[in-house]
């Protein structure tokens, strides 16, 4: 490890908490239905939108019908995805001419865009028409993006609102978190990509003939435009089979540290929005802290790891850090924090190859997604997460001293808990069962490229990604077979929408509950000691849940790695 | 509910049909118009040209494996920094294949007259297959070989390497690196055997 390394992380939270306020305030503004200085230039196209699909903004929906309008959304979403996908073949926008995706892929490609999780199981360059990236995966990525928030504004509500039935509007808070802020954040942010060295151009491929004489073919295409939302929406579904580590999609190391801070940038900012929604800022800043706390943890383990190197390699006079898979004008530093950045929130972009991370390096970002991508998390999906945890966190700390417990005012009883429980458990129980199921029959089997324990982490990865709605990978698991695009698709599906509807179901017990004011009694949920017990939790029931999962693959990877017996 | 439904699935079907083209259609297009305005070279991929032809790209790798040219890193791109299936090897730290893979390269690199530590970056494949740079390290360690199958003094080569260093940016932002086409066009600019 460097000073230069660790200027570099602290200075990268650095930024972040100083965007968190701004970010912040202009979610908050979103939140609440405020005009913003961007409604005079698209306040006409939101119009337009709602006019034409018959929708009344300020109708308020209850949960289940707020919960209801998403699902149905998604799915015509999906549908849409999945037949550009199949018609690939026939449609324009297809200077390669390539053909149309398999059932299964397109399939699992349509369920990983919708849930946000953008799992590749194709090569980008060599599967994708230009047409596909922008019509059928673009749009999933801003659309899953605004999803994720407008679902943390629906449980901010059920917080904030007293004795209410509703929890807002899906169609107001998705559209008005597209057209206000993703929209107009991506079109500078792609144009700083552009000016970086990122194509953006309806050309597919460019012919060059290097300086030894041998041709190279390079892809090129609508790049940029899909970057930007790629990153700032934590989809992380590259144009290119090597997401962030292509050359194409992140030139150079500023682009770099930009795409870095915008995979948490409205995960900060949307603490600060919830502690703004139930009326003491210090709420959110208590959630942040703990998530902070999390992260740099983690980047300090994977760092060291990291810098530490591969034994095996230095057994041979390799010097230095863990450069397998790594991009020289990232180095170790940049390439361990995006790889803790991008799986604390399911971001799921990469700038280097986490399956050759060393064993431990690696077991971090596969931790990270088994927390539940709680730390930051994805756009809205990070705070609904969290919050999740802070309702068993207070249930805990009022089993401790004897009283009901209550949060941000609201009493928490059984029905909060049993649904938040029921959300949380969703996740070990198909990672570790489709990983168990995975690792014995033989379709399962056929997939790892690593053998030993290394290939029983990438199955495990393949599916806490696909889960936890990540989409990063140990991507030497083969994952375009019937097997795997079908079981990783089901994965998926199960790991957003199990999650999301109990978390709705909350905010809307939540919404009806009466405002209860903070007394003697209550226990505080801003200081330290919250913070602690926030962090405690997500450990304890991470932890618990996967550590002997961990011991079988990244801990005995990392045995045999240092003793160096190869497999 | 189920007449929650139906008058669900109008929005549902139109805001698709909407979104598609505001996201999917006018945004990728107004950028691609925008960007190819402003910056028309970055926007279609930063390409070099000389006398007349296409050479490469500043910013993606090509391969070169020539003794007379500064040689870039492993690729698991293809056969070898292919354009069309960027990749890394994917090999974990414990593997067979990795171990095996890098022990003939580092081999190759000691009987050019590297000694001392091994630059990691050298033996390793990146994580695209089409990394454009080495670090300083790497590039010194060639400069003996390219110096002498050129028959090039080793301190012009090595000048030329130190010329072509580029550094972070505010001293933390990205690491030191050497651009080898950069470095391999400023090679054949000064010349040296054929």
């Amino acid at each position: 490890m460097t000073i230069q390394g660790w200027i570099l992380i602290l200075a990268f939270v650095g930024i972040l908490l100083a965007l968190t306020k701004p970010t912040g305030k202009w979610l908050f503004a979103l939140y609440e239905g405020r005009k913003t200085p961007l409604h005079n230039v698209l306040g006409p196209v939101e119009r337009g939108f709602y006019k034409l699909s018959g929708i009344d903004p300020a109708a308020e929906q209850g949960w289940r019908r707020y919960a209801l309008h998403m699902l149905l959304f998604n799915a015509v979403l999906m549908a849409f995805t999945y037949a550009i996908l199949r018609l690939q073949g026939v449609l324009p926008g297809n200077p390669q001419g390539l053909a149309g995706l398999s059932p299964h892929l397109a399939f699992n490609t349509a369920v990983s865009f919708t849930t946000n999780t953008n799992w590749q199981s194709y090569g980008g360059e060599s599967t994708m028409s230009n047409l596909s990236q922008m019509l059928g995966l673009t749009i999933h990525n801003f659309l899953s993006a605004a999803t994720g928030i407008a679902l943390a504004f629906a449980l901010f509500r059920g917080f904030a609102r007293r004795e209410a039935k509703t929890v807002g509007n899906f169609w107001a808070d998705c559209t008005r978190i597209t057209l206000y802020l993703l929209l107009p954040l991506c079109m500078l942010y792609a144009l700083f990509l552009i000016a970086s060295g990122v194509p953006q151009t309806l050309a597919a491929t460019v012919d060059v003939t290097t300086l030894e004489g041998v041709k190279q073919t390079l892809a090129i295409g609508p790049v940029a435009s899909q970057e930007a939302i790629k990153m700032l929406g934590t989809n992380g579904g590259g144009f290119f089979n090597a997401n962030s580590a292509h050359p194409f999609e992140n030139p150079t190391a500023l682009s770099n540290l930009v795409q870095m801070l915008s995979i948490f940038v409205i995960g900060f900012g949307l603490t600060w929005t919830f502690g703004k929604a139930v009326g003491n800022t210090r709420q959110g800043w208590a959630i942040l802290s703990a998530m902070i706390i999390l992260f740099l943890a983690g980047v300090a383990v994977t760092y060291w790891q990291e810098a530490a190197g591969n034994p095996v390699l230095h057994h041979l006079g390799v010097a230095g850090g863990n450069m397998e898979g790594k991009e020289v004008r990232f180095g170790v530093a940049a390439s361990s924090l995006f790889a803790v950045i991008t799986t604390a929130a399911s971001c799921g972009a990469v700038n280097a190859m986490h399956d050759s991370f060393t064993a431990l390096g690696g077991m971090i970002p596969l931790f990270n997604i088994q927390l539940g991508e709680v730390v930051i998390g994805g756009v809205g999906a990070g705070i609904y997460g969290f919050l999740l945890f802070a309702i068993l966190a207070v249930f805990v700390a009022g089993l401790m001293v004897g009283r009901t417990p209550e949060y941000v005012g609201k009493k928490i009883e059984a029905k909060e808990v049993k649904l938040a429980v029921l959300a949380i458990a969703v996740l070990p129980l198909i990672i570790l069962g489709f990983t168990a199921i995975s690792a014995v029959v033989t379709p399962g089997l056929a997939g790892p490229l690593n053998k030993g324990p290394h290939g029983f982490s990438e199955i495990l990865y393949t599916f806490t990604s696909a889960v936890g709605n990540n989409g990063s990978a140990f991507a030497g698991l083969t994952a375009n077979t019937p097997y795997y695009n079908g079981m990783l698709g089901v994965a998926m599906w199960i790991g957003r929408f199990f999650i999301i509807v109990p978390m709705l179901a909350i905010a809307g017990s939540l919404a009806a509950k009466k405002y209860v004011p903070e007394s003697a009694g209550s226990f505080p949920t801003t200081g330290g000691l919250w913070v602690g017990l926030l962090v405690g939790i997500v450990l304890i029931l991470g932890g618990l849940t996967f550590l002997p999962s961990l011991a079988l693959g990244p801990i005995a990877d990392h045995l045999a790695m240092i003793r160096g017996q190869l497999s | 509910m189920g007449k929650d439904f139906t008058t669900a699935l109008r929005p549902a079907i139109v805001m698709t049909i909407l979104f598609a083209l505001l996201l999917g259609i006018v945004y990728p297009l107004a950028m691609t118009g925008i960007g190819q305005a402003l910056f028309p070279r970055a926007a279609n991929g930063s390409l070099v040209e000389a006398s007349g032809k296409v050479i490469g790209s500043t910013v993606v790798g090509q391969a070169f494996t020539s003794e007379r040219y500064f040689q870039t890193r492993p690729s698991a791109a293809g056969k070898g920094y292919d354009g069309l299936s960027s990749s890394g090897s994917n090999l974990g730290p414990a593997s067979q294949a990795l171990f095996d893979r890098v022990k003939p390269d580092v081999a190759k690199r000691r009987a050019e007259g590297v000694t001392g530590a091994m630059p990691a970056d050298l033996v390793t494949a990146s994580a695209s297959g089409l990394d454009p740079d080495l670090s300083p390290a790497s590039a010194r360690a060639q400069v003996a070989r390219v110096a002498q199958v050129r028959k090039m003094s080793p301190a012009v080569v090595a000048r030329l390497v130190e010329d072509q260093v580029a550094h972070p940016l505010l001293g933390v932002i990205g690491e030191d690196r050497v651009n080898v086409l950069a470095l391999n066009r400023a090679l054949d600019r000064v010349g040296g055997a054929r």
